[in-house]
């Protein structure tokens, strides 16, 4: 009964990570409290919050690298407690700063992790260099680790999961510390792991990038999720309203008018000819024929799509955080 | 709760790889370097003193092991104090380096349980020791070939084979204690400073300290010292506490196996000694007896401390 309603909660069917009641305690401190979630084939899902929200610890649970106080979680139908090699031999895993044996060149480091997958010789030059050609480091292949830089060393931490053919790549904050083009490039062969069918478990705290590329988030906090759902969605249940449009326009009667809009829920009149409408969904057509109705001159029409920032910002700002923990 | 698959899966790839990182990294060239070029100090020393006295001596070989002359301390004992040298160099960052390069995570996301990956770091860095102590024991025999020109004779390989094995060993304590410290500090200079000071204390300061603690323990009878003779309670005491070293345990062996004179390692009373037949040299089964049990100590001291780091692994956090 219960497996059913989780189902339903989560809006999913057959998810290929299930976690239900998901807890760690290190001694008397919690990191992760009773969390439940489901992610879908194919999504790239976010997970989002403070540093000690117990995003690693929920991450390390599920590769069945630290153990489980209670609560289970299933990983493509497997229990990384009780088959860790069976989880570990589909997902990929790329942590938080990763590190490459220095000494050794890129094409030995991932030929080490081919062997310790277990992949034969034939196999593994074919996916060691498909994989390098596909991050773009086809031409250090030969270089030693030493020289690479840290947007380097995370391509090739990416390059390990795609020569695994991981089902599930999970990836611990992949861009903090990356400059501006190697975040956009990171990006990118995300969206391709994506559209590949890979699902991506994405943990970090660039709000911005977590939008751009997530289908669906979790906000984490003292060890709980908080908010789950989609970017929009999450609009609606914090800010109370998904879309702000700012109009600029001159005309008899505007305010009114633009308050007639079905789905608007305010409109505030923020100059002589400066009105923002506070709506459920994107109403600027419906604007723009009000206006245009009304004789009005339209100058400007603008939207502010939900930001995750300012979701993000307004949370943490009602609700003050009761005591900041550290994951151990 | 079992786990499911093999706990070595991945095991010869962890061995190959650190064996490899080992082989050619310059910290085993010094090492090496160190140990070859001491031991053939010891080695000249010996032959040279050999060659002028030409005694009679069927185990001719085996003096090449075992001969001082000052200021040079023997081949054997020698190797009794830089072997855990050579052993600490190669284990005391085993863990704690793959933490410190992020890559300990990384790796444990592979299908393979951390059995294989401790597993692997220990036997590859005793394999490398082995390796070098086999050339070392090739070494010594072939210059015994040479400067001697005596070919040795099967028991005489015999013993100095079973000085090999129980190098081995001896420098398994070694190594399982640096891997031990490497589990325990997430610091490898830590770890080494730690392994270096217990080093230099039971080969240096515990030889000199074991007495002073027998005579506190087991006070010397007056009536002994009277006659000017050890009281044996005392000198047992010594020995006991002696023994807790393993470079102490080491040296009792070699003397056993490569001295066949050697007809026991404790204290002997008069009544021992009835119809023994003094200076013969013992049958080589005989020997192995007397080295038995310190050889079976060093074995037990590898596995002991070994277990302990690998519990300490087990649950240790994956997280730096």
């Amino acid at each position: 009964m219960s497996e059913q309603q989780t189902e339903a909660n989560s809006g999913l069917h057959d998810p290929v990570i299930r976690a239900r009641g998901l807890t760690r305690r290190y001694g008397k401190s919690i990191a992760v409290d009773s969390i439940d979630f489901g992610i879908a084939r194919s999504e790239v899902f976010g997970l989002l919050g403070p540093n000690g929200a117990g995003k690693t610890t929920t991450i390390l649970m599920m590769l069945g690298l630290t153990e489980i106080s209670s609560g289970e979680v299933s990983v493509l139908g497997f229990n990384p407690a009780r088959e860790p090699l069976k989880v570990k031999q589909r997902v990929g895993y790329l942590p938080d700063a990763v590190g490459f044996y220095d000494q050794l060149t890129a094409v030995e480091n991932l030929a080490y992790t081919a062997k310790l997958m277990g992949l034969a010789r034939a196999e593994r030059a074919a996916r060691i260099e498909a994989a390098l050609a596909r991050v773009g480091l086809a031409e250090v292949a030969e270089k030693r680790v030493a020289t690479f830089s840290r947007g380097m060393r995370q391509r090739l931490g990416l390059a390990e999961i795609i020569m695994k053919r991981a089902e599930i790549a999970i990836l611990d904050e992949p861009t903090s510390g990356l400059d501006p083009q190697a975040t956009q490039e990171f990006l990118g062969l995300i969206g391709e792991l994506k559209a590949e069918g890979v699902t991506v478990l994405l943990s970090s705290h660039m709000l911005d990038q977590v939008q751009r590329v997530c289908d669906r988030v979790a906000l984490f906090r003292n060890g709980r999720i908080v908010l789950m759902g989609t970017v929009p969605e999450l609009a609606v249940k914090v800010l109370g309203a998904g879309f702000v449009v700012e109009v600029e326009a001159e005309g008899p009667g505007i305010a009114r008018r633009l308050a007639m809009i079905p789905g608007v829920t305010q409109v505030e009149t923020l100059a002589a000819d400066r009105y923002r409408m506070t709506a459920e969904r994107d109403v600027r057509p419906d604007a723009a024929r009000a206006v245009v109705a009304g004789d009005g001159a339209l100058r400007r029409l603008s939207v502010d799509e939900p930001s995750l920032e300012a979701i993000y910002a307004r949370y943490f700002q009602d609700q003050p955080a009761g005591g900041v923990r550290h994951a151990a | 709760m079992r786990r499911e698959g093999s706990p070595f899966r991945g095991l010869s790839t962890v061995f190959i790889k650190e064996l490899s990182d080992h082989v050619s990294s310059s910290r085993i060239l010094v090492l090496q370097l160190l140990i070859l070029s001491t031991a053939l100090a010891a080695l000249y020393e010996a032959i040279s003193s050999l060659r002028q006295n030409t005694a009679e001596d069927p185990f001719l070989l085996l003096r090449l092991f075992t001969i001082d002359q000052a200021p040079l301390p023997s081949f054997v004992a020698i190797l009794g104090f830089l072997i855990p040298l050579m052993a600490i160099g190669l284990g005391f960052d085993a863990v704690n380096s793959e933490h410190n390069r992020r890559t300990m995570s990384r790796i444990l996301a592979q299908p393979i349980y951390r059995d294989a990956l401790l597993m692997g770091k220990f036997l590859a860095a005793l394999a490398t020791i082995g390796i070098s102590l086999t050339a070392l024991w090739l070494l010594v025999i072939g210059l015994g070939l040479i400067f001697l020109g005596v070919p040795p004779g099967g028991e005489e390989i015999a013993r100095s084979a079973v000085f090999l094995i129980v190098a081995i060993f001896y420098a398994g304590v070694w190594l399982s204690l640096a891997l031990l410290l490497s589990t325990v500090f997430r610091s490898a200079a830590t770890a080494a400073l730690v392994a270096l000071g217990i080093w230099l204390f039971l080969t240096v300061l515990w030889p000199m300290l074991a007495p002073a603690l027998a005579q506190a323990i087991a006070p010397v009878d007056p009536r002994y010292a009277l006659l000017g003779l050890n009281d044996p309670a005392t000198a047992v005491w010594m020995q006991e506490l002696l023994r807790l070293s393993p470079n102490d345990l080491f040296g009792e062996a070699m003397l056993a196996v490569l001295s066949p004179t050697t007809r026991t390692l404790g204290p002997v009373f008069l009544d021992q000694l009835r119809g023994a037949v003094m200076g013969a040299p013992l049958p080589f089964g005989e020997s192995i007896m007397i080295a038995w049990p310190q050889t079976v100590g060093l074995i037990a001291g590898t596995i002991i401390l070994f277990a302990f780091s690998y519990v300490l692994f087990q649950r240790q956090e994956v997280r730096a």
